[in-house]
């Protein structure tokens, strides 16, 4: 588990600034919400029928006043985007950095398979997921305690699946195309979660786009949807999990193969 | 067995050539240098062999185990040095000299130490803060620590001072006496000639000739020098024409008997018949193929 080890050291400092930027506007976003509720009754209503907007954001569905509501949209959103661009970057990075960086001529002329610099690295992308969204948990625990709200612990353990599941299928679409390339990740991973993000947008807003949820891990993170049905679209799920291994398997297949640049 | 053993192995990237059809052997213990121009295929003739990339056609064996099979075994008990040494940036000198160790499940602080010290190496510098010359010192250590049966070095002493060329040079022939092959890739002729006992040349993809070094300089050719004449007899065999002070200087592989009448009839006033060194025959592998 030497890389392991080595990939959480170099990973360190953008984990503890990644983290901290999420925790604190989760932070701010709860700590809130008691001086926002009264006023978010009333303009619950309005939100409910601001149309395209309120429903591509999922609004038009629950109540934006009740602190599950509220959180489900703000926090949803933070965890949500935030996680999955980080996820997004520590994926696309994760292979590629050694040739960008001139570095894989030096690991790949120590005696490891190659089946197993891909294992440690996606372990340490994996690894740094866990941790973000251990301590995003946190926070909204505690902060949560603080305002003295107790949400239903149930609903919110599935939000937290789904962020936490989206953020791994992001993470392993982009491992996969990590594979692929030797330079320039930064650009794909990161618009590839704002496209994702903005597809399932796109399938809030008309009935003939909902295909698209399909397509983006967005899809099965919609808050509302969680909210009412007290469960993941398990449709959603299913293709989420097959991106999530087509990912994977594209890692180990291509970088097993690769001629790698230096 | 050889510690490396190729057999027509081929590179191409894409449709161009990176090496084609290289046979060689370089025997357990030798000392072997690897001579070519830029761009000539040394460098992919290595990252083949140490499976960074993957040939095109043709077989390879390092200390006796398949490239293609046996990458894991081979890299045990090889030790490289890139002809461009790169590390991860944020690391001191010592942590990636441990992370080589490491990544080979061994414990070389003691050998490492060591090297550490006749290199003049600071450990607790940061990789970034290190000069290309430094930077390939942790690259030797990275190579040597593990004591490795083959060592494969490209281009190695680009970066470090004449001072240092030396001691790493007494190094490598400390392991080389221990029963290390070392193969080495260069163009510096001088290191090859002072240091390696066979040599191979490469052109274009193509080895052109491998022999023993002190063999290299021995050729049908004589190198010539006329003093007192412009220009060389007007007879076969001759090449290479070039100007000196007062003279003219070639290579001749003709009939002395020829060469020797054309004289005769020629106002020469002074007249020098040498071997040509490495770096004449070298140049002329370069331009022409055949010597």
């Amino acid at each position: 588990m030497t890389i392991l080890k080595q990939e959480l050291r170099q990973g360190r400092n953008a984990l503890i600034l990644w983290t901290a930027v999420i925790v604190f506007m989760l932070l701010i976003c709860i700590l809130i919400y008691p001086e926002m509720g009264s006023q978010m009754n009333e303009l619950s209503g309005a939100f409910a029928n601001m149309g395209g907007f309120s429903a591509a954001f999922g609004m038009d569905k629950i109540n934006f006043g009740e602190f599950m509501g509220f959180f489900s949209v703000e926090c949803g959103n933070i965890l949500g985007l935030g996680g999955a661009f980080f996820a997004a970057l520590l994926g696309i990075s994760a292979l590629a950095k050694e040739e960008k960086e001139h570095t894989a001529e030096f690991l790949l002329t120590h005696p490891l398979s190659r089946k197993n610099i891909v294992l440690q690295k996606g372990l340490s992308v994996l690894v740094q997921i866990l941790i973000l969204n251990a301590a995003a948990v946190s926070a909204c625990a505690f902060c949560a305690f603080l305002i003295g709200e107790k949400p239903d612990i149930g609903s919110l353990t599935l939000l937290f699946l789904a962020y936490l599941t989206m953020q791994i299928e992001t993470a392993a679409v982009c491992f996969g195309i990590s594979a692929w390339i030797s330079s320039g990740g930064l650009g794909i991973g990161l618009g590839g979660a704002a496209l994702f993000y903005f597809l399932n947008l796109i399938s809030n807003l008309a009935e003939g786009a909902k295909f698209l949820k399909f397509l983006t891990p967005f899809g099965y993170t919609d808050g509302a949807e969680i909210l009412i049905s007290g469960h993941l679209e398990a449709k959603y799920v299913t293709v989420g999990i097959l991106f999530t291994a087509a990912g994977i398997a594209a890692a180990f297949w291509k970088y097993c193969r690769k001629d790698i640049s230096v | 067995m050889y510690a490396i053993k190729t057999d027509s192995l081929t590179k191409y990237y894409g449709k161009s050539r990176g090496i084609t059809n290289i046979s060689l052997t370089v025997s357990e213990g030798d000392f072997f240098g690897f001579i070519g121009p830029n761009g000539a295929g040394k460098s992919t003739t290595i990252r083949t062999l140490l499976g960074l990339i993957t040939p095109t056609s043709g077989s390879a064996e390092l200390l006796g185990m398949d490239i293609m099979k046996q990458r894991n075994e081979i890299l045990q008990k090889t030790g490289y040095m890139p002809s461009e040494a790169s590390f991860y940036r944020g690391m001191k000198v010592r942590e990636v000299i441990r992370y080589s160790a490491a990544l080979r499940g061994l414990d070389c602080r003691k050998e490492a130490a060591r090297l550490l010290d006749r290199l003049e190496l600071n450990p607790d510098k940061k990789i970034r803060e290190l000069s290309l010359g430094n930077r390939k010192k942790v690259s030797i250590i990275c190579a040597l620590q593990h004591h490795p049966r083959l060592l494969i070095l490209d281009e190695p002493t680009s970066g470090l001072d004449p001072l240092m060329q030396r001691e790493f040079f007494a190094i490598l022939k400390e392991h080389n006496a221990d029963g290390a092959a070392i193969f080495l890739s260069s163009h510096i002729l001088s290191e090859i000639q002072r240091y390696c006992r066979h040599a191979a040349v490469i052109r274009e993809g193509n080895i052109l000739i491998c022999d023993e070094v002190k063999n290299l300089g021995h050729t049908r050719a004589k190198q010539i020098t006329l003093l007192g004449v412009s220009a060389p007899p007007a007879i076969d065999g001759i090449k290479n024409i070039e100007s000196v002070e007062d003279g003219v200087k070639f290579l001749y592989s003709g009939d002395y008997h020829a060469l020797l009448s054309a004289l005769s009839s020629m106002p020469v006033t002074d007249m020098n018949m040498t071997e040509p060194d490495l770096e004449e025959i070298f140049m002329h592998y370069y331009r022409s193929g055949d010597m």
